[in-house]
Protein backbone atom coordinates (compact mmCIF):
# COMPACT_ATOMS: atom_id res chain seq x y z
CA UNK A 1 0.00 0.00 0.00
CA UNK A 2 1.37 3.42 -0.92
CA UNK A 3 2.12 5.80 1.39
CA UNK A 4 -0.87 8.17 0.41
CA UNK A 5 -3.13 5.56 0.37
CA UNK A 6 -2.12 4.31 3.91
CA UNK A 7 -3.35 7.77 4.50
CA UNK A 8 -6.72 7.51 2.83
CA UNK A 9 -7.35 4.39 4.92
CA UNK A 10 -6.12 6.04 8.46
CA UNK A 11 -7.08 9.41 8.04
CA UNK A 12 -11.05 8.60 8.32
CA UNK A 13 -9.56 6.34 12.03
CA UNK A 14 -8.72 9.77 13.60
CA UNK A 15 -7.93 12.68 12.51
CA UNK A 16 -10.40 13.39 9.50
CA UNK A 17 -13.11 10.98 11.54
CA UNK A 18 -16.68 11.48 9.90
CA UNK A 19 -18.43 10.85 13.09
CA UNK A 20 -16.47 13.31 15.90
CA UNK A 21 -14.50 15.43 13.41
CA UNK A 22 -17.23 16.10 10.00
CA UNK A 23 -19.89 15.37 12.64
CA UNK A 24 -21.68 13.56 9.80
CA UNK A 25 -24.14 10.35 10.80
CA UNK A 26 -25.26 11.38 14.22
CA UNK A 27 -28.82 10.18 14.09
CA UNK A 28 -27.79 6.40 13.70
CA UNK A 29 -25.42 6.96 16.50
CA UNK A 30 -28.29 8.25 18.77
CA UNK A 31 -30.62 5.50 17.74
CA UNK A 32 -28.77 2.66 17.50
CA UNK A 33 -26.23 2.62 20.52
CA UNK A 34 -28.22 1.81 23.51
CA UNK A 35 -27.06 -1.26 22.80
CA UNK A 36 -23.27 -2.92 21.83
CA UNK A 37 -24.98 -5.56 19.24
CA UNK A 38 -27.83 -3.54 17.39
CA UNK A 39 -24.57 -0.81 16.88
CA UNK A 40 -22.00 -3.49 15.68
CA UNK A 41 -24.66 -5.12 12.98
CA UNK A 42 -25.43 -1.23 12.01
CA UNK A 43 -21.53 -0.46 11.86
CA UNK A 44 -21.39 -3.39 9.62
CA UNK A 45 -24.12 -2.54 7.36
CA UNK A 46 -23.08 0.63 6.78
CA UNK A 47 -18.93 0.03 6.47
CA UNK A 48 -20.17 -2.68 3.49
CA UNK A 49 -22.50 -0.28 1.89
CA UNK A 50 -20.19 2.64 2.04
CA UNK A 51 -17.54 0.33 0.73
CA UNK A 52 -18.94 -1.06 -2.30
CA UNK A 53 -20.80 1.98 -3.35
CA UNK A 54 -17.71 3.82 -3.66
CA UNK A 55 -16.49 1.49 -5.89
CA UNK A 56 -19.16 1.06 -8.26
CA UNK A 57 -19.12 4.77 -8.27
CA UNK A 58 -15.84 4.98 -8.88
CA UNK A 59 -15.74 2.77 -11.46
CA UNK A 60 -18.95 4.35 -12.86
CA UNK A 61 -17.27 8.32 -12.32
CA UNK A 62 -16.30 8.47 -15.98
CA UNK A 63 -19.64 7.81 -17.62
CA UNK A 64 -21.86 9.69 -14.86
CA UNK A 65 -23.53 13.03 -16.21
CA UNK A 66 -22.61 15.32 -13.82
CA UNK A 67 -26.34 17.11 -13.41
CA UNK A 68 -27.63 13.80 -12.44
CA UNK A 69 -25.11 12.42 -10.19
CA UNK A 70 -27.03 12.79 -7.44
CA UNK A 71 -29.49 10.56 -8.57
CA UNK A 72 -27.14 7.75 -9.96
CA UNK A 73 -25.47 7.87 -6.42
CA UNK A 74 -28.88 6.98 -4.41
CA UNK A 75 -29.96 4.49 -6.80
CA UNK A 76 -26.38 2.36 -5.99
CA UNK A 77 -26.93 3.23 -2.19
CA UNK A 78 -30.54 2.44 -2.18
CA UNK A 79 -29.41 -1.00 -3.95
CA UNK A 80 -27.27 -1.93 -1.83
CA UNK A 81 -29.00 -0.86 1.29
CA UNK A 82 -31.66 -3.14 0.25
CA UNK A 83 -29.35 -5.95 -0.36
CA UNK A 84 -28.01 -5.67 3.36
CA UNK A 85 -31.50 -5.33 4.82
CA UNK A 86 -32.66 -8.42 2.76
CA UNK A 87 -29.44 -10.08 4.12
CA UNK A 88 -30.26 -8.78 7.88
CA UNK A 89 -34.08 -10.03 7.76
CA UNK A 90 -32.48 -13.44 6.40
CA UNK A 91 -29.52 -14.77 8.66
CA UNK A 92 -30.13 -11.71 11.78
CA UNK A 93 -33.54 -11.29 12.18
CA UNK A 94 -34.23 -10.48 16.04
CA UNK A 95 -31.11 -7.92 15.45
CA UNK A 96 -32.87 -6.27 12.48
CA UNK A 97 -36.00 -6.00 14.05
CA UNK A 98 -34.17 -3.89 16.98
CA UNK A 99 -32.88 -1.87 14.24
CA UNK A 100 -36.05 -1.23 12.56
CA UNK A 101 -35.89 1.39 10.22
CA UNK A 102 -32.59 2.67 10.80
CA UNK A 103 -31.00 -0.06 8.32
CA UNK A 104 -33.38 1.21 5.50
CA UNK A 105 -31.88 4.93 6.48
CA UNK A 106 -28.75 4.14 5.55
CA UNK A 107 -29.80 5.21 2.66
CA UNK A 108 -29.65 9.21 4.12
CA UNK A 109 -27.20 8.81 6.12
CA UNK A 110 -24.92 12.06 5.51
CA UNK A 111 -21.46 9.99 5.34
CA UNK A 112 -22.46 8.15 2.39
CA UNK A 113 -23.08 10.27 -0.08
CA UNK A 114 -20.46 12.96 1.17
CA UNK A 115 -17.70 10.37 0.47
CA UNK A 116 -19.34 9.79 -2.74
CA UNK A 117 -19.51 13.00 -3.91
CA UNK A 118 -15.87 13.87 -1.99
CA UNK A 119 -14.06 10.92 -3.12
CA UNK A 120 -15.20 8.37 -5.31
CA UNK A 121 -16.21 10.85 -7.98
CA UNK A 122 -12.70 11.72 -8.29
CA UNK A 123 -10.95 8.94 -7.63
CA UNK A 124 -9.87 5.39 -9.02
CA UNK A 125 -11.92 2.26 -7.50
CA UNK A 126 -8.91 0.86 -5.27
CA UNK A 127 -8.46 4.62 -3.70
CA UNK A 128 -12.19 4.85 -3.61
CA UNK A 129 -12.61 2.00 -1.49
CA UNK A 130 -9.70 1.87 1.04
CA UNK A 131 -11.82 5.83 1.17
CA UNK A 132 -15.08 3.57 2.00
CA UNK A 133 -13.85 1.12 4.40
CA UNK A 134 -11.75 3.63 5.96
CA UNK A 135 -14.92 6.21 6.69
CA UNK A 136 -16.63 2.44 7.78
CA UNK A 137 -14.39 1.64 10.38
CA UNK A 138 -14.02 5.17 11.69
CA UNK A 139 -17.40 5.38 11.99
CA UNK A 140 -17.78 1.81 13.48
CA UNK A 141 -15.23 3.31 16.19
CA UNK A 142 -17.28 6.01 17.36
CA UNK A 143 -20.36 4.10 17.45
CA UNK A 144 -19.32 0.81 19.36
CA UNK A 145 -17.54 2.83 21.73
CA UNK A 146 -20.52 5.16 22.75
CA UNK A 147 -22.64 1.74 22.64
CA UNK A 148 -19.71 0.14 25.28
CA UNK A 149 -20.52 3.12 27.76
CA UNK A 150 -24.22 3.19 27.44
CA UNK A 151 -24.84 -0.36 27.59
CA UNK A 152 -22.45 -0.76 30.31
CA UNK A 153 -23.98 1.91 32.30
CA UNK A 154 -27.22 1.52 31.27
CA UNK A 155 -28.27 -1.40 31.76
CA UNK A 156 -24.95 -3.40 33.42
CA UNK A 157 -24.52 -5.63 30.14
CA UNK A 158 -22.54 -5.79 27.31
CA UNK A 159 -23.88 -7.54 24.21
CA UNK A 160 -26.16 -8.56 26.57
CA UNK A 161 -24.18 -10.43 29.29
CA UNK A 162 -24.60 -9.23 32.94
CA UNK A 163 -21.37 -7.36 33.41
CA UNK A 164 -21.76 -5.38 36.80
CA UNK A 165 -21.93 -8.56 39.70
CA UNK A 166 -24.97 -8.72 41.25
CA UNK A 167 -22.69 -7.94 44.65
CA UNK A 168 -22.78 -4.33 43.35
CA UNK A 169 -26.91 -3.99 42.75
CA UNK A 170 -26.87 -5.42 46.37
CA UNK A 171 -25.11 -2.97 47.79
CA UNK A 172 -27.24 0.09 46.37
CA UNK A 173 -25.90 0.54 43.11
CA UNK A 174 -28.59 1.11 39.96
CA UNK A 175 -28.32 1.21 36.84
CA UNK A 176 -28.43 4.71 35.13
CA UNK A 177 -31.62 5.19 33.28
CA UNK A 178 -30.74 7.64 31.20
CA UNK A 179 -27.60 6.47 29.39
CA UNK A 180 -30.24 4.32 27.69
CA UNK A 181 -32.42 7.79 26.48
CA UNK A 182 -30.88 9.28 23.31
CA UNK A 183 -29.23 12.41 24.72
CA UNK A 184 -26.86 10.56 26.40
CA UNK A 185 -25.12 8.88 23.32
CA UNK A 186 -24.55 12.79 22.38
CA UNK A 187 -23.31 13.19 25.76
CA UNK A 188 -21.32 10.79 24.87
CA UNK A 189 -19.83 11.64 21.60
CA UNK A 190 -19.17 15.04 23.17
CA UNK A 191 -16.68 13.35 25.16
CA UNK A 192 -14.24 11.57 22.74
CA UNK A 193 -14.62 14.64 20.63
CA UNK A 194 -13.45 16.06 24.06
CA UNK A 195 -10.75 13.54 24.48
CA UNK A 196 -9.47 13.50 20.87
CA UNK A 197 -9.31 17.49 20.92
CA UNK A 198 -7.54 17.50 24.34
CA UNK A 199 -4.72 14.89 22.80
CA UNK A 200 -4.26 16.74 19.07
CA UNK A 201 -3.94 19.70 20.29
CA UNK A 202 -3.27 21.46 16.68
CA UNK A 203 -7.31 20.25 15.95
CA UNK A 204 -8.70 22.72 18.71
CA UNK A 205 -10.30 25.33 17.34
CA UNK A 206 -10.11 28.79 18.36
CA UNK B 1 -11.45 38.35 62.29
CA UNK B 2 -8.39 40.36 62.52
CA UNK B 3 -6.09 37.44 63.37
CA UNK B 4 -7.30 35.40 60.40
CA UNK B 5 -6.31 38.29 58.46
CA UNK B 6 -3.17 38.13 60.12
CA UNK B 7 -2.41 34.95 59.18
CA UNK B 8 -3.09 35.02 55.78
CA UNK B 9 -1.06 38.00 55.18
CA UNK B 10 1.70 35.72 56.81
CA UNK B 11 1.31 33.10 54.42
CA UNK B 12 0.32 34.73 51.11
CA UNK B 13 4.14 34.93 49.77
CA UNK B 14 4.55 30.98 50.09
CA UNK B 15 1.45 31.22 47.44
CA UNK B 16 2.67 33.92 45.23
CA UNK B 17 4.90 33.08 42.43
CA UNK B 18 8.04 31.51 42.80
CA UNK B 19 6.95 30.79 46.90
CA UNK B 20 6.68 27.15 48.38
CA UNK B 21 3.21 26.45 47.68
CA UNK B 22 3.10 27.96 44.23
CA UNK B 23 1.13 25.28 42.73
CA UNK B 24 -1.67 25.53 45.14
CA UNK B 25 -2.51 30.10 44.33
CA UNK B 26 -5.81 29.37 43.20
CA UNK B 27 -6.74 27.67 46.69
CA UNK B 28 -5.54 30.54 48.52
CA UNK B 29 -6.78 32.98 46.28
CA UNK B 30 -10.30 31.37 46.88
CA UNK B 31 -10.06 31.11 50.61
CA UNK B 32 -9.09 34.59 50.82
CA UNK B 33 -11.58 36.13 48.86
CA UNK B 34 -14.26 34.00 50.53
CA UNK B 35 -13.45 35.86 53.32
CA UNK B 36 -12.00 39.06 52.51
CA UNK B 37 -12.75 40.90 48.79
CA UNK B 38 -13.82 42.99 48.37
CA UNK B 39 -13.29 45.24 51.24
CA UNK B 40 -13.46 48.50 49.23
CA UNK B 41 -16.39 50.85 47.98
CA UNK B 42 -15.83 53.78 45.44
CA UNK B 43 -13.56 56.61 46.64
CA UNK B 44 -15.17 60.09 47.70
CA UNK B 45 -14.01 61.71 44.76
CA UNK B 46 -15.84 61.65 41.42
CA UNK B 47 -19.03 60.20 40.64
CA UNK B 48 -18.56 56.35 40.06
CA UNK B 49 -20.64 54.35 42.24
CA UNK B 50 -19.32 50.92 43.36
CA UNK B 51 -20.21 49.23 46.77
CA UNK B 52 -18.56 46.25 48.06
CA UNK B 53 -21.84 43.66 46.80
CA UNK B 54 -20.48 40.89 44.35
CA UNK B 55 -21.28 37.95 43.59
CA UNK B 56 -19.84 36.26 46.23
CA UNK B 57 -21.64 38.52 49.07
CA UNK B 58 -24.67 38.23 46.18
CA UNK B 59 -24.29 34.18 46.81
CA UNK B 60 -24.21 34.56 50.35
CA UNK B 61 -27.90 36.03 51.19
CA UNK B 62 -29.14 33.61 48.87
CA UNK B 63 -27.73 31.00 50.94
CA UNK B 64 -28.92 32.59 54.28
CA UNK B 65 -32.35 33.12 52.65
CA UNK B 66 -32.63 29.55 52.15
CA UNK B 67 -31.75 28.81 55.54
CA UNK B 68 -35.43 28.89 57.18
CA UNK B 69 -36.58 26.44 54.66
CA UNK B 70 -33.56 24.02 55.13
CA UNK B 71 -34.30 24.50 58.55
CA UNK B 72 -38.38 23.52 57.94
CA UNK B 73 -37.01 20.98 55.71
CA UNK B 74 -34.80 19.31 58.68
CA UNK B 75 -37.70 19.42 61.02
CA UNK B 76 -40.40 17.84 58.71
CA UNK B 77 -38.40 14.96 57.68
CA UNK B 78 -37.96 14.50 61.23
CA UNK B 79 -41.49 14.65 61.43
CA UNK B 80 -42.68 12.60 58.81
CA UNK B 81 -40.32 10.11 59.68
CA UNK B 82 -41.84 9.88 63.49
CA UNK B 83 -44.96 10.11 62.36
CA UNK B 84 -44.53 6.96 60.21
CA UNK B 85 -43.05 4.69 63.14
CA UNK B 86 -45.93 5.89 65.64
CA UNK B 87 -43.61 7.77 67.99
CA UNK B 88 -43.97 11.56 69.38
CA UNK B 89 -40.12 12.28 69.85
CA UNK B 90 -40.33 16.21 71.16
CA UNK B 91 -38.98 18.54 68.89
CA UNK B 92 -35.50 18.20 69.30
CA UNK B 93 -35.22 14.55 68.80
CA UNK B 94 -37.17 15.87 65.83
CA UNK B 95 -34.99 18.04 64.47
CA UNK B 96 -32.03 16.12 64.72
CA UNK B 97 -32.89 13.01 63.18
CA UNK B 98 -33.72 15.90 60.03
CA UNK B 99 -30.43 17.09 60.72
CA UNK B 100 -28.13 13.80 60.44
CA UNK B 101 -30.66 12.80 57.62
CA UNK B 102 -29.70 15.95 55.44
CA UNK B 103 -26.44 16.61 56.49
CA UNK B 104 -24.82 14.31 54.27
CA UNK B 105 -26.57 15.35 51.31
CA UNK B 106 -24.86 19.11 52.09
CA UNK B 107 -21.60 17.79 52.82
CA UNK B 108 -21.71 15.40 49.50
CA UNK B 109 -22.99 18.25 47.03
CA UNK B 110 -20.39 20.39 48.49
CA UNK B 111 -17.38 18.05 48.48
CA UNK B 112 -18.24 17.11 44.88
CA UNK B 113 -18.86 20.25 43.73
CA UNK B 114 -16.35 22.23 45.04
CA UNK B 115 -13.94 19.91 44.58
CA UNK B 116 -14.65 19.94 40.59
CA UNK B 117 -14.33 23.69 40.88
CA UNK B 118 -11.14 23.59 42.30
CA UNK B 119 -9.79 21.30 40.07
CA UNK B 120 -10.97 23.26 36.97
CA UNK B 121 -9.89 25.84 38.62
CA UNK B 122 -6.46 24.90 39.09
CA UNK B 123 -5.96 23.12 35.84
CA UNK B 124 -6.97 26.49 33.67
CA UNK B 125 -5.30 28.55 36.35
CA UNK B 126 -7.99 30.37 36.87
CA UNK B 127 -9.55 31.97 39.87
CA UNK B 128 -12.12 29.83 42.09
CA UNK B 129 -15.54 31.40 41.32
CA UNK B 130 -17.90 31.21 44.17
CA UNK B 131 -20.90 30.04 42.06
CA UNK B 132 -21.27 26.83 43.28
CA UNK B 133 -22.30 27.97 46.88
CA UNK B 134 -25.80 28.69 45.91
CA UNK B 135 -25.86 25.60 43.85
CA UNK B 136 -24.42 23.17 46.59
CA UNK B 137 -26.90 24.17 49.20
CA UNK B 138 -30.23 23.97 46.25
CA UNK B 139 -29.05 20.36 45.78
CA UNK B 140 -29.56 18.72 49.10
CA UNK B 141 -32.87 20.71 49.26
CA UNK B 142 -34.61 19.57 45.90
CA UNK B 143 -34.22 15.83 46.66
CA UNK B 144 -36.06 13.06 48.64
CA UNK B 145 -34.81 12.34 51.57
CA UNK B 146 -34.09 8.43 50.77
CA UNK B 147 -32.10 9.58 47.83
CA UNK B 148 -28.44 7.27 48.27
CA UNK B 149 -25.64 9.63 48.42
CA UNK B 150 -23.50 8.10 46.11
CA UNK B 151 -26.15 9.02 43.45
CA UNK B 152 -26.35 12.64 44.79
CA UNK B 153 -22.48 12.87 44.00
CA UNK B 154 -23.07 11.55 40.63
CA UNK B 155 -25.29 13.52 39.57
CA UNK B 156 -24.14 16.48 41.20
CA UNK B 157 -20.54 16.30 39.48
CA UNK B 158 -22.36 15.74 36.00
CA UNK B 159 -24.10 18.86 36.49
CA UNK B 160 -21.11 20.69 37.15
CA UNK B 161 -19.41 19.12 34.64
CA UNK B 162 -21.50 19.21 31.84
CA UNK B 163 -23.99 22.10 32.70
CA UNK B 164 -21.26 24.73 34.19
CA UNK B 165 -17.89 24.35 33.13
CA UNK B 166 -17.85 23.23 29.51
CA UNK B 167 -19.92 25.88 28.99
CA UNK B 168 -17.30 28.59 30.42
CA UNK B 169 -17.76 28.13 34.58
CA UNK B 170 -19.84 30.60 37.00
CA UNK B 171 -22.16 32.78 35.30
CA UNK B 172 -21.45 31.07 31.60
CA UNK B 173 -24.04 28.49 32.09
CA UNK B 174 -27.29 28.52 29.90
CA UNK B 175 -28.94 26.08 32.48
CA UNK B 176 -29.39 26.06 36.49
CA UNK B 177 -26.85 23.44 37.42
CA UNK B 178 -29.24 22.55 40.66
CA UNK B 179 -31.72 21.59 38.16
CA UNK B 180 -29.52 19.68 35.73
CA UNK B 181 -28.79 17.73 38.81
CA UNK B 182 -31.88 17.05 39.84
CA UNK B 183 -33.20 16.43 36.23
CA UNK B 184 -30.48 13.87 35.91
CA UNK B 185 -31.21 11.96 39.25
CA UNK B 186 -34.94 12.03 38.08
CA UNK B 187 -34.72 10.47 34.68
CA UNK B 188 -31.42 7.96 35.87
CA UNK B 189 -32.69 6.67 38.14
CA UNK B 190 -36.38 7.56 38.17
CA UNK B 191 -37.06 4.61 41.65
CA UNK B 192 -35.08 6.97 43.86
CA UNK B 193 -36.56 10.02 42.53
CA UNK B 194 -40.38 9.35 42.40
CA UNK B 195 -42.90 7.58 43.85
CA UNK B 196 -44.18 6.56 47.07
CA UNK B 197 -41.37 5.48 49.41
CA UNK B 198 -38.69 7.95 49.29
CA UNK B 199 -40.10 11.23 50.25
CA UNK B 200 -40.33 9.66 53.80
CA UNK B 201 -37.86 8.35 55.64
CA UNK B 202 -38.75 4.95 57.58
CA UNK B 203 -35.19 3.70 58.35
CA UNK B 204 -33.24 4.59 61.28
CA UNK B 205 -30.41 7.36 60.76
CA UNK B 206 -26.84 6.30 61.77
CA UNK B 207 -28.75 4.21 64.26
CA UNK B 208 -31.13 6.58 65.78
CA UNK B 209 -34.55 6.71 65.43
CA UNK B 210 -35.01 3.31 64.44
CA UNK B 211 -39.05 1.34 64.87
CA UNK B 212 -41.80 -0.40 62.97
CA UNK B 213 -43.80 1.76 60.54
CA UNK B 214 -47.33 1.97 61.78
CA UNK B 215 -50.39 0.50 60.06
CA UNK B 216 -52.07 2.10 57.07
CA UNK B 217 -48.95 3.54 56.34
CA UNK B 218 -48.52 5.63 52.70
CA UNK B 219 -45.27 7.77 51.45
CA UNK B 220 -47.45 9.71 48.80
CA UNK B 221 -46.95 13.11 48.43
CA UNK B 222 -50.27 15.34 48.22
CA UNK B 223 -49.66 16.01 44.45
CA UNK B 224 -49.38 12.07 43.42
CA UNK B 225 -52.50 11.60 45.30
CA UNK B 226 -54.09 14.82 43.18
CA UNK B 227 -52.55 13.50 39.87
CA UNK B 228 -54.40 10.65 40.55
CA UNK B 229 -57.41 12.68 41.23
CA UNK B 230 -57.24 11.27 44.73
CA UNK B 231 -58.15 13.37 47.91
CA UNK B 232 -54.99 13.80 49.41
CA UNK B 233 -54.66 12.76 53.22
CA UNK B 234 -50.89 12.48 55.53
CA UNK B 235 -48.91 9.53 55.61
CA UNK B 236 -50.93 7.67 58.18
CA UNK B 237 -54.76 8.96 56.32
CA UNK B 238 -55.62 11.44 57.47
CA UNK B 239 -56.83 14.41 55.62
CA UNK B 240 -54.49 17.74 54.94
CA UNK B 241 -55.78 21.51 54.66
CA UNK B 242 -54.75 23.81 52.92
CA UNK B 243 -52.43 25.17 55.83
CA UNK B 244 -51.07 22.06 56.38
CA UNK B 245 -49.72 22.63 52.88
CA UNK B 246 -48.48 26.48 53.67
CA UNK B 247 -46.74 25.55 56.59
CA UNK B 248 -45.12 22.14 55.19
CA UNK B 249 -45.33 19.47 57.06
CA UNK B 250 -46.17 17.27 54.35
CA UNK B 251 -43.96 14.67 52.34
CA UNK B 252 -41.72 16.14 49.70
CA UNK B 253 -38.50 16.92 48.62
CA UNK B 254 -36.23 18.31 51.43
CA UNK B 255 -36.61 22.08 51.42
CA UNK B 256 -39.34 22.70 49.33
CA UNK B 257 -42.66 21.75 51.98
CA UNK B 258 -43.03 24.74 53.83
CA UNK B 259 -44.40 27.82 51.50
CA UNK B 260 -44.04 30.06 55.07
CA UNK B 261 -40.39 29.22 55.16
CA UNK B 262 -40.04 29.78 50.92
CA UNK B 263 -41.66 33.55 51.57
CA UNK B 264 -39.64 35.08 54.40
CA UNK B 265 -36.47 33.62 52.19
CA UNK B 266 -38.11 35.60 49.76
CA UNK B 267 -38.64 38.69 51.44
CA UNK B 268 -34.84 38.36 52.28
CA UNK B 269 -34.33 38.00 48.44
CA UNK B 270 -36.52 41.05 47.53
CA UNK B 271 -35.33 43.24 50.72
CA UNK B 272 -32.13 42.90 49.28
CA UNK B 273 -32.17 43.36 45.78
CA UNK B 274 -31.10 40.05 45.06
CA UNK B 275 -33.57 38.75 43.15
CA UNK B 276 -35.77 39.63 40.88
CA UNK B 277 -39.26 40.81 41.82
CA UNK B 278 -40.85 40.88 38.47
CA UNK B 279 -39.72 37.42 37.56
CA UNK B 280 -40.77 35.94 40.90
CA UNK B 281 -44.69 37.51 41.44
CA UNK B 282 -44.97 36.73 37.51
CA UNK B 283 -43.90 33.09 38.46
CA UNK B 284 -46.94 32.84 41.29
CA UNK B 285 -49.02 35.20 38.64
CA UNK B 286 -48.66 31.96 35.62
CA UNK B 287 -49.22 29.45 38.13
CA UNK B 288 -52.55 31.47 39.90
CA UNK B 289 -54.21 31.83 36.64
CA UNK B 290 -53.46 28.47 35.55
CA UNK B 291 -54.28 26.84 38.33
CA UNK B 292 -57.58 28.96 38.50
CA UNK B 293 -58.46 27.33 34.91
CA UNK B 294 -57.48 24.34 35.65
CA UNK B 295 -59.59 23.91 38.87
CA UNK B 296 -62.24 25.97 37.12
CA UNK B 297 -62.39 23.09 34.58
CA UNK B 298 -62.70 20.62 36.76
CA UNK B 299 -59.85 19.38 35.92
CA UNK B 300 -58.38 19.08 39.35
CA UNK B 301 -58.98 18.26 43.12
CA UNK B 302 -56.43 20.65 44.17
CA UNK B 303 -57.58 24.71 44.75
CA UNK B 304 -55.32 27.54 43.19
CA UNK B 305 -53.79 28.29 46.74
CA UNK B 306 -52.98 24.24 46.72
CA UNK B 307 -51.61 24.53 43.54
CA UNK B 308 -49.12 27.14 44.64
CA UNK B 309 -48.21 25.93 48.19
CA UNK B 310 -48.03 22.21 47.21
CA UNK B 311 -44.52 20.68 45.45
CA UNK B 312 -41.64 22.44 44.31
CA UNK B 313 -43.58 25.25 42.71
CA UNK B 314 -42.85 27.95 45.53
CA UNK B 315 -39.28 26.98 45.98
CA UNK B 316 -38.68 26.76 42.02
CA UNK B 317 -40.30 30.30 41.95
CA UNK B 318 -38.27 32.14 44.51
CA UNK B 319 -35.08 30.06 44.25
CA UNK B 320 -34.67 28.51 40.72
CA UNK B 321 -36.56 31.05 38.42
CA UNK B 322 -35.00 33.99 39.78
CA UNK B 323 -31.01 32.92 39.13
CA UNK B 324 -29.92 35.47 37.35
CA UNK B 325 -27.47 34.03 35.12
CA UNK B 326 -30.06 31.49 33.09
CA UNK B 327 -33.12 33.93 33.14
CA UNK B 328 -33.78 36.82 31.20
CA UNK B 329 -32.11 39.85 31.56
CA UNK B 330 -34.77 42.34 30.13
CA UNK B 331 -37.23 43.79 32.56
CA UNK B 332 -40.37 43.47 29.99
CA UNK B 333 -38.51 39.77 29.07
CA UNK B 334 -38.76 38.88 32.78
CA UNK B 335 -42.77 39.72 32.65
CA UNK B 336 -42.64 36.74 30.34
CA UNK B 337 -40.00 34.72 31.28
CA UNK B 338 -42.04 34.09 34.90
CA UNK B 339 -45.20 33.87 34.06
CA UNK B 340 -44.71 31.07 31.00
CA UNK B 341 -42.47 29.11 33.94
CA UNK B 342 -45.86 29.17 36.14
CA UNK B 343 -47.55 28.33 33.61
CA UNK B 344 -46.16 25.69 32.21
CA UNK B 345 -45.22 24.11 35.43
CA UNK B 346 -48.71 23.45 36.41
CA UNK B 347 -49.70 22.25 32.81
CA UNK B 348 -46.51 20.03 33.12
CA UNK B 349 -48.19 18.77 36.55
CA UNK B 350 -51.94 18.59 35.66
CA UNK B 351 -51.82 17.18 31.72
CA UNK B 352 -49.12 14.72 32.57
CA UNK B 353 -49.35 12.01 34.32
CA UNK B 354 -46.16 10.92 34.36
CA UNK B 355 -44.84 13.86 36.30
CA UNK B 356 -46.28 14.52 39.36
CA UNK B 357 -44.45 18.09 39.60
CA UNK B 358 -43.65 19.87 36.71
CA UNK B 359 -41.74 23.25 38.19
CA UNK B 360 -37.83 21.65 37.71
CA UNK B 361 -39.04 20.69 33.97
CA UNK B 362 -40.74 24.13 33.76
CA UNK B 363 -38.03 25.89 34.59
CA UNK B 364 -35.29 24.03 32.59
CA UNK B 365 -37.57 24.28 29.58
CA UNK B 366 -37.65 28.60 29.82
CA UNK B 367 -33.66 28.67 30.92
CA UNK B 368 -33.47 27.52 27.00
CA UNK B 369 -35.50 30.24 25.70
CA UNK B 370 -34.55 33.23 27.87
CA UNK B 371 -32.06 34.29 25.82
CA UNK B 372 -34.54 34.35 22.66
CA UNK B 373 -37.06 36.14 24.77
CA UNK B 374 -34.64 38.46 25.56
CA UNK B 375 -33.29 38.98 22.06
CA UNK B 376 -37.13 39.47 20.54
CA UNK B 377 -37.77 42.08 23.46
CA UNK B 378 -34.66 44.46 22.43
CA UNK B 379 -35.33 43.99 18.91
CA UNK B 380 -38.88 45.21 19.63
CA UNK B 381 -37.03 48.07 21.62
CA UNK B 382 -34.55 49.15 18.81
CA UNK B 383 -38.01 48.93 16.30
CA UNK B 384 -40.08 51.54 18.27
CA UNK B 385 -37.02 53.70 18.77
CA UNK B 386 -36.37 53.61 15.37
CA UNK B 387 -39.63 54.53 14.43
CA UNK B 388 -39.61 57.22 16.69
CA UNK B 389 -36.50 59.04 14.88
CA UNK B 390 -37.86 58.39 11.95
CA UNK B 391 -40.89 60.13 12.47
Amino acid sequence: MSEKNKEIFLGPLSKNNPVIVQVLGICSALAVTAQMEPALVMSLSLTAVLAFASVIISLMRNTIPNRIRIIVQLVVIAALVIIVDQILKAFAYEVSKLLSVYVGLIITNCILMGRLEAFALGNKPWPAFLDGVGNGIGYSIILLIIAFFRELLGSGTLFGHQVIPQICYDWGYENNGLMILPPMALIVAGCIIWVQRAKNPEMQED
Amino acid sequence: MKALRNYLNKIKPDFEPGGKYEKLWSVFDGFESFLFVPNTTSGKKGVQIHDSVDSKRVMIIVVLALMPALLVGMYNVGYQHFLAIGEDAGFWATFLFGFISVLPKIVVSYAVGLGIEFIVAQVKHHEIQEGFLVSGMLIPMIVPVDTPLWMIGVATAFAVIFAKEIFGGTGMNVFNVALITRAFLFFAYPGKMSGDNVFVRTSDSFGFGGGKVVEGFSGATPLSFASSNLQPTNIIGEPLSGWDYFFGLIPGSIGETSTLAILIGAVVLLLTGVASWRIMFTVFGGGALMAWIVSACGASVLSVGDQICLGGFAFAAVFMATDPVTGCRTNTGKYIYGFLIGALAIIIRQFNSGYPEGAMLAVLLMNVFAPLIDFYVVEANIKRRLRRANA
